[in-house]
């Protein structure tokens, strides 16, 4: 059986792969530098464990279609529980991981990859995650709910990335439009089952540890929070 | 609920999906691999696959680490080692991203000094 999950070598060209390299490495900079803030004795456990358990789900292809399958990216699920900058972390180690011991990822493909997955897609579902967190404070529901939709745009997010790079320096093979078409398409479905199992995940960790959930905590820099209570 | 509970609770879920749930893992290709074989017709040979017509994928490299003993997500390439190879791999993720962010939660006071140093 032949499992593969992320771009492989030789998709884009050389210098597309170099650049997006270049902005993999520039972003898990600042991602580090940033992420310190939001890493303490609680979260940098509950970090590690993320990442583990994004390894995990994203192992499981579900079908989407006849002949085609999809899997977790887990951006908007890494953002919600841990904050953007962590989670963007948490997905890059993912992929190292994925390419080094797995040989899933080609190595000149992981900056690609890592921009799609661990920073367009992170950031897309942080903020849809962010933009709804009024009704994700709300109610279980409005929680649920709100995991759902980032997690879909998270999954749209990260495969459009993959068009602007084909776009940019693709191999060929196919033509733009088709590839768009596709793409969008299929990770519409992707999406569905992502967001699915994003709603899951995060609602049995609020049930469990609300406190462990980053988009429900209450960041002192954050503001228009004066005496709104938290959900029960 | 307790942290350390909780945390492990959170890391034996992880071990069940990846250990048992992925024996169950759809063959199919995912999404961005349909897209890269859309156009070829895939036959399985013993070189392996075979790509005939037109399409993104043919412009793939072989992985340059294919060799490796836990690639495709199998021991030594064995047939039924996929949860072997997903428990490994929960295990060496842990790990990983547990010294990084206890490495990264280290530093958050740098310049600001706490006693002990």
């Amino acid at each position: 059986m032949h499992v593969a999950m992320h771009m492989s070598d030789g998709l884009v060209n050389a210098p597309t792969a170099l650049g997006f390299g270049l902005v993999a490495i520039l972003g898990l900079t600042v991602a580090a530098y940033q992420a310190r803030a939001d890493l303490g004795e609680r979260t940098a456990p509950m970090a590690g464990l993320v990442t583990a358990f994004v390894f995990a789900v994203q192992m499981i292809n579900f079908p989407i279609l006849p002949g085609a399958s999809g899997h977790l990216l887990g951006g908007a699920l890494v953002a919600i529980l841990v904050g953007p900058w962590v989670g963007s972390l948490c997905i890059a180690i993912v992929l190292v991981v994925q390419a080094l011991l797995f040989a899933d990822g080609g190595l000149t493909a992981l900056g690609t990859n890592i921009v799609n997955m661990a920073f367009v897609g992170v950031f897309a579902g942080y903020a849809v995650a962010r933009a709804m967190r009024p009704l994700a404070r709300r109610s279980r529901a409005g929680l649920l709910t709100t995991s759902f939709v980032a997690a879909l745009v998270n999954t749209v997010a990260a495969a459009l990335a993959f068009v602007v790079e084909y776009a940019i320096g693709g191999a060929g093979g196919a033509g733009l439009g088709t590839v768009f078409a596709l793409m969008v398409g299929l990770h519409v479905l992707i999406g569905i089952g992502e967001g699915v199992i994003t709603a899951a995940t995060v609602g049995a960790v609020a049930a469990a540890r609300p406190d462990l959930v980053y988009l429900l905590r209450e960041p002192a820099r954050m503001v228009g929070t004066t005496s709104e209570g938290v959900a029960p | 609920m307790r942290s350390s509970r909780f945390l492990i609770g959170f890391l034996l879920v992880a071990l069940v999906i990846a250990g048992g749930l992925s024996h169950f893992a759809s063959p199919e290709p995912d999404g961005l691999d349909s897209v890269t074989l859309n156009g070829c017709t895939v036959t399985e040979t013993a070189e392996g696959e075979q790509l005939d017509g037109t399409c993104i994928a043919q412009n793939a490299g072989e992985h340059q680490l294919a060799g490796g003993p836990l690639a495709d997500y199998a021991v030594d390439g064995r047939d039924g080692t996929t949860g072997l190879a997903g428990v490994i791999g929960v295990l060496v993720t842990v790990l990983v991203a547990g010294l990084v962010f206890w490495a990264l939660s280290r530093t958050r006071g740098r310049g600001v000094r706490s006693g002990g140093g």
